[in-house]
């Protein structure tokens, strides 16, 4: 992915993603003529709609805070070339990680509860990535198989526990009571309105949001900062030589999966007791996978994921905003989602080497 | 929560008059999403035969993410729809946050109950109306085995599978039910693939009629009975077309009734709690021209004087979601 030492380092990380959006945007603006609607009223709906006030913001926000744990959670396992398709899974078991935390114990004041919830996803998410991570670095069973299975896994046993444990009696709903008022989040607007902003106190974004960009520092930190990310990143760079070097692949293995399981994990904290205030079926909606999008997206950085992340906050709010308000069918803004994804993942050297071209054109003159 | 509210009410009142004067119904699906060939689907039917009596129009919207429940439903009421129908029982929390807000809003939630003055609750006897397809399939069976393909493990599933096992078992006390649920994840409900996998498994296993509740996987499990040479069970809509001669009958839930009657009422209906049962024609078997042959004159009348049993309370089928538990399994 990285490695092309003709274009600059800050063309790497935002030129090129930027033409690749903008050529999805322009297929994508093609179809939506195609189909007899205005591109250009879309656009501005979709940009209004996810910008244009604080509800739209607010949302937008919301699920760009999933998708920055979740896309963090395959940036850092990426780093270390191991492909966690697991974040669904992870994620769900974070959330019930955190439903039980905030049912079983009474907590006197949410500060309280968000530490123990934090850690209650992070470290459920992380032993579901731990199994995984040790069959891969013990017994040599593919990662991304067993991550994949272990979604499936995941949903079964949530499925089981919902039904037959968490569900009140005589109700339909497979889904855990409600939690206590107490654990409820202060929402954005609340944290605002101390420095006097005003905000629309609709949305559910919460404080996880700050707990999200604050791990997009602390994975920057241990990835570049730290000896552990060097030999996470010196392993994912090569087996052999890192071995060489003294580094212990099995270690890594495990490190890098539990950090990444607890990334995952945590995305349960902004849903599950940020939003929903309960542990309902399929609580994590498909966040896990967009993860992998988010950190295709974000080159594997934590700076290019926060970004990638409000993108596809932005493509979620305004393609809700686009469903609410025109006839343009449902399965039509996936296909822009998945637009965006193809060109800026699959079709990245498309891009990457016209623009190479063009930087070295320059150097030479 | 309370601040939130005070906030829409004076939200609600300022921003969104402009677009309260007109009062188009609107129809908010569940995921899954419109043309599941079930659920949602129906109640997609019954709005467009409410647009094509009355000439009405109506705002549908569907859903990607579970966040969007509670926005969707919002912004419909604040854009002034009225009735606003909401599908399915996970949106019972969503109306639980959201009508209080709106109360000059009436809501329709089908699939569960929400106790608030200005929300109509829809619920369906499932476990009746699958009774009497189990009856049916009991007497239609020559192998000793029939078999059930559900969605997923949950209540309201289960509720069909447990009435389904009364009713065979009504008929013939020996008979083996098997049951077996499709998976865990969303995709449960719309895999045919994995549903013909699962039934001829079943037919494998000496079931000879298969009755399919799981939304749109129910198609490979009607398919692979049709191949097989077997007899299945549809549900929710009138499936019998699918297969003529190979589907027995469909265990109907009238959804699009239930939509077509609120978008009927308008604004302002009548609230509290509307049971569909047998006795409100709300579930039923279906009998057309493509399963005539197959549903011979004694059964038709064993069946019909379950029906009027039930209707009449002498005979009592019983409901996996008061206690848990099936008296049939």
């Amino acid at each position: 992915m990285s490695g092309n030492g003709r274009i600059p380092n800050w063309a790497d990380v935002t030129l090129v993603p930027l033409v690749s959006v903008l050529l999805a945007f322009i297929l994508s603006g093609i179809l939506i003529w195609a189909i007899g609607e205005s591109p250009w009223a879309a656009v501005k709906l979709m940009v209004e709609g996810a910008f244009g006030s604080s509800y739209g913001w607010g949302y937008t926000l919301y699920y760009a805070t999933n998708f920055m744990f979740t896309g963090l959670a395959v940036a850092v396992a990426f780093q270390a070339r191991l492909f966690n398709i697991g974040g669904e899974g992870q994620a769900l078991l974070g959330g019930l990680g955190v439903a039980l935390v905030c049912l079983y114990i009474p907590w006197p004041h949410w500060s309280l509860a968000l530490l123990a919830a934090c850690a209650g996803a992070a470290g459920f998410g992380a032993l579901w990535a731990l199994i995984p991570g040790y069959l891969q670095a013990r017994r040599g069973s593919h990662i991304v198989i067993t991550t994949i299975m272990f979604n499936f896994i995941a949903a079964s046993l949530l499925g089981y526990v919902l039904v037959n444990v968490l569900r009140p009696q005589g109700s339909q709903d497979p889904s855990s009571p409600r939690f206590p008022a107490e654990v409820a989040l202060p929402k954005l607007h609340e944290m605002l309105a101390l420095v006097g902003i005003p905000f629309s106190r609709v949305p559910p974004v919460n404080i996880s949001l700050l707990i999200a960009v604050g791990m997009c520092f602390a994975v920057w930190f241990l990835l570049w900062r730290t000896r552990l990310g060097y030999q996470i990143r010196a392993f994912g760079e090569s087996e052999p030589a890192a071995e060489y070097a003294g580094i212990s692949p099995a270690r890594i293995t495990i490190y890098v999966m539990l950090i990444s399981g607890a990334l995952a994990g945590l995305m349960a904290v902004n849903s599950v007791m940020g939003e929903q205030q309960r542990l309902v079926l399929n609580a994590v909606e498909g966040a896990g996978f967009i993860g992998i999008a988010v950190a295709l997206m974000g080159r594997n950085h934590p700076f290019g994921v926060f970004l990638a992340a409000i993108l596809f906050g932005f493509l979620y709010q305004g393609g809700a905003e686009l469903a609410l308000w025109t006839s343009i069918p449902r399965e039509l803004i996936v296909v822009i989602q998945a637009l965006v994804i193809l060109f800026t993942g699959a079709l990245d050297n498309m891009v990457r080497i016209p623009i190479a071209r063009l930087f070295a054109l320059r150097g030479a003159r | 929560m309370t601040s939130l509210k005070t906030f829409l009410g004076a939200g609600s009142a300022l921003a969104f008059t402009a677009t309260l004067a007109h009062a188009d119904p609107a129809l908010m699906f569940d995921l899954g999403g419109k043309f599941d060939k079930s659920f949602n689907e129906a109640a997609y039917n019954g709005a467009e035969r409410w647009k094509a009596e009355t000439g009405g129009g109506y705002r549908e919207i569907e859903m990607q993410a579970a966040a969007q429940r509670v926005q969707f439903a919002r912004r419909l009421a604040e854009a002034g729809s009225n009735p606003v129908v909401v599908m399915g029982f996970q949106n019972a929390p969503t109306l639980e946050e959201v009508a209080p807000d709106y109360p000059d809003t009436s809501f329709v939630l089908i699939d569960a109950v929400v106790d608030l003055p200005n929300v109509r609750s829809v619920i369906f006897a499932e476990h009746e109306g699958s009774y009497l397809v189990g009856m049916l399939a009991a007497m239609a069976n020559e192998t000793g085995t029939v078999s059930f393909v559900g969605g997923m493990e949950i209540p309201l599933i289960t509720a069909f599978a447990c009435g389904f096992a009364q009713g065979a078992k009504a008929v013939n006390a020996d008979i083996n039910v098997i049951v077996n649920y499709t998976g865990d994840t969303p995709a449960a409900w719309n895999d045919p693939v994995r549903g013909g996998e699962i039934a001829r498994a079943q037919i494998s296993q000496g079931s000879d009629v298969v009755f399919a509740a799981a939304g749109g996987t129910g198609l490979g499990v009607l398919q692979a009975a049709a191949d097989a040479g077997v007899y299945s069970i549809g549900v929710d809509s009138n499936q019998n077309y699918l297969h003529p001669g190979s589907v027995l009958t469909s265990m109907l839930k009238l959804v699009d009734q239930a939509v077509y009657d609120a978008f009927t009422d308008g604004p302002g209906l009548e609230t509290g709690v509307v049971l569909m049962d047998l006795a409100a024609g709300g579930v039923g078997y279906a009998l057309d021209e493509h399963n005539a042959d197959l549903i011979s004159a004694e059964m038709q009348e064993a069946v019909e004087a379950a029906r009027a049993a039930i209707i009449a309370g002498e005979l009592s089928v019983h409901d996996y979601r008061t206690d848990s538990v099936c008296p049939a399994f």
